[in-house]
């Protein structure tokens, strides 16, 4: 099993500086706009986004959502193990708001479709977009694509693309490992 | 852990501590659920559950039917006294009858003690048992529990009195059952011709003194006189049951601390407790129904997920 350092540390700053920057050209001052980070990785992607967009561009509040689409998949009792759920923390309504769902990688576009899926929970949004870190090109199982991206990689179906964050993994870095 | 040990829910017996924290831990997931504006996932799309009751129930009928819907599950309702049963079919006979028409899961309520047990092995369906006969309640003692946790913080460690017909009651052999296996001390409480003769072998000890029980416990978890499973008479009157072992707002007060007051209902108001004890800051009995619907999407969902297709 081999794996390459696809980002490191300081790459991944200056991307979510760029997709920071990005968000701001869109979304200004963030009134009618509440990002939602999905369960489990995609919270770190948002956690990140929102401090740089509080604390260096001075953006005065955002709503930051947490979403869990365990219950929401498409693929229960299709795999081996029980899917476990995560928390869902959304203490906001998205009617007429516009969202941008957060996650770190993007795949085969299915936890994406969950996640629309879910939002409709909470409210009728005024418009989607996708922010993600990582765009796996060529392995798309649904017509999906990101707003915002971080990344595009060109990674064939064995391989898995890795990401580690600071307050969890101890660093910032993206792997490219191959099983 | 991440999965059951068991393919079917037929009581607490066969569980281990791990499947019923993996159980709060997915209800707590449902719970915010149910609590939004729109309340439903579509998780069990595909599957199909029959519920089929040959004994009388409002409460865990209407949660289970709620928690299945709320799962997006197609569901069958069945009950006895409008059925074939009446006719003279068997119970498996019923069963595969029904199952032919493709269900993927059984919820079943029997008066004979074992009655799931014995479905689960001659049918081929994943069966949860809602109540059979004086056996066992699991589905019940899995929400009391969750729903101390949800008050005290754990049930590790807590002193639990369950009050009341313990011989008829399949809420207090499913509840002996979970409290000890999390850890928590029990005991009970009721006259002596309704506590089972061989209750000390479940690790449970006695206490005749309603006071005194009051005074040990944290929780008091109050059983109805299951009139209609008592072949005989068991006490004098329910007059002198009341004054002996019914709850009172007076005794609760002279308490030196707020214990918590539980019933799993149906509540025979001004017998086992009065009104104004029931509708008290220290009961949590309308807890304990908004949590049963929790607790039985957990267990639903948990064990359709080992449902191979």
């Amino acid at each position: 099993m081999g794996q390459k350092v696809l980002l490191s540390s300081k790459e991944i700053n200056i991307i979510l500086h760029r997709l920071a920057c990005q968000l701001l050209e869109n979304h200004e001052d963030f009134k009618d706009t509440v990002l939602i980070g999905i369960q489990p990785r995609g919270i770190f992607v948002a956690q990140r986004l929102t401090k740089i967009l509080l604390e260096e561009y001075k953006v005065k509040h955002i709503d930051l959502g947490f979403l869990d689409i365990t219950f929401y998949r498409d693929d229960f009792r299709r795999g081996e193990k029980t899917l476990e759920a995560t928390k869902t923390k959304i203490n906001f309504l998205v009617e007429d708001k516009k969202v941008v769902l957060i996650d770190d990688v993007l795949y085969t576009g299915r936890s994406i479709n969950a996640a629309l899926t879910a939002l409709q929970s909470f409210g009728r949004p005024k418009e989607v977009e996708l922010l993600t870190l990582i765009d796996r090109r060529f392995s798309r199982h649904l017509p999906i694509q990101p707003n915002y991206r971080g990344r595009q990689v060109d990674a064939i179906n064995n391989e898995k693309v890795k990401v580690m964050w600071e307050e969890n993994e101890g660093e910032d870095v993206i792997y490219l490992i191959n099983r | 852990m991440s999965e059951l040990s068991v393919n079917h829910l037929l009581g607490i017996k066969y569980l281990n501590e791990s499947d019923i924290q993996l159980i709060f831990e997915t209800a707590d997931h449902f719970k915010e659920v149910i609590n939004r504006s729109i309340k439903k996932v579509p998780s069990l799309r595909d599957i199909t559950i029959a519920n089929i009751f040959f004994e009388n129930s409002t409460r865990t009928k209407l949660s289970f039917e709620l928690a299945e819907k709320r799962l997006s599950a197609d569901v069958l309702n069945f009950s006895a006294s409008q059925s074939s049963v009446k006719k003279g079919e068997t119970l498996i006979d019923t069963v595969n009858n029904i199952l032919s028409m493709k269900v993927d899961m059984v919820v079943m309520r029997h008066p004979n003690p074992g009655a799931g047990i014995f479905l689960s092995k001659h049918v081929n369906a994943s069966i949860i048992n809602a109540g059979d006969g004086a056996h066992e309640h699991p589905t019940q003692a899995l929400l009391d529990s969750f729903s101390i946790r949800e008050r005290l913080g754990d049930v590790a460690g807590k002193n639990v009195v369950i009050v009341g017909d313990i011989l008829h009651s399949r809420v207090a052999l499913s509840n002996i059952f979970a409290l000890k296996l999390q850890g928590a001390n029990v005991k009970v409480c009721g006259p002596k011709t309704l506590i089972p003769k061989y209750i000390d072998s479940l690790g449970v000890e006695v206490e005749m003194n309603l006071r005194k029980a009051l005074e040990w416990c944290d929780v008091a978890n109050m059983l109805r006189i299951q009139n209609e499973r008592l072949d005989i008479s068991y006490f004098p009157t329910t007059r002198e049951y009341t004054q002996q072992f019914g709850v009172n707002k007076k005794l609760l007060d002279s308490l030196d601390r707020d214990i918590v007051i539980m019933h799993p209902g149906p509540i025979n108001r001004g017998v086992e407790i009065t009104s104004d004890v029931a509708d008290s800051k220290q009961s949590i009995i309308l807890n304990q129904v908004e949590n049963g619907v929790a607790i039985r999407m957990a267990v639903i969902y948990l064990l359709a997920s080992k449902i191979k297709k």
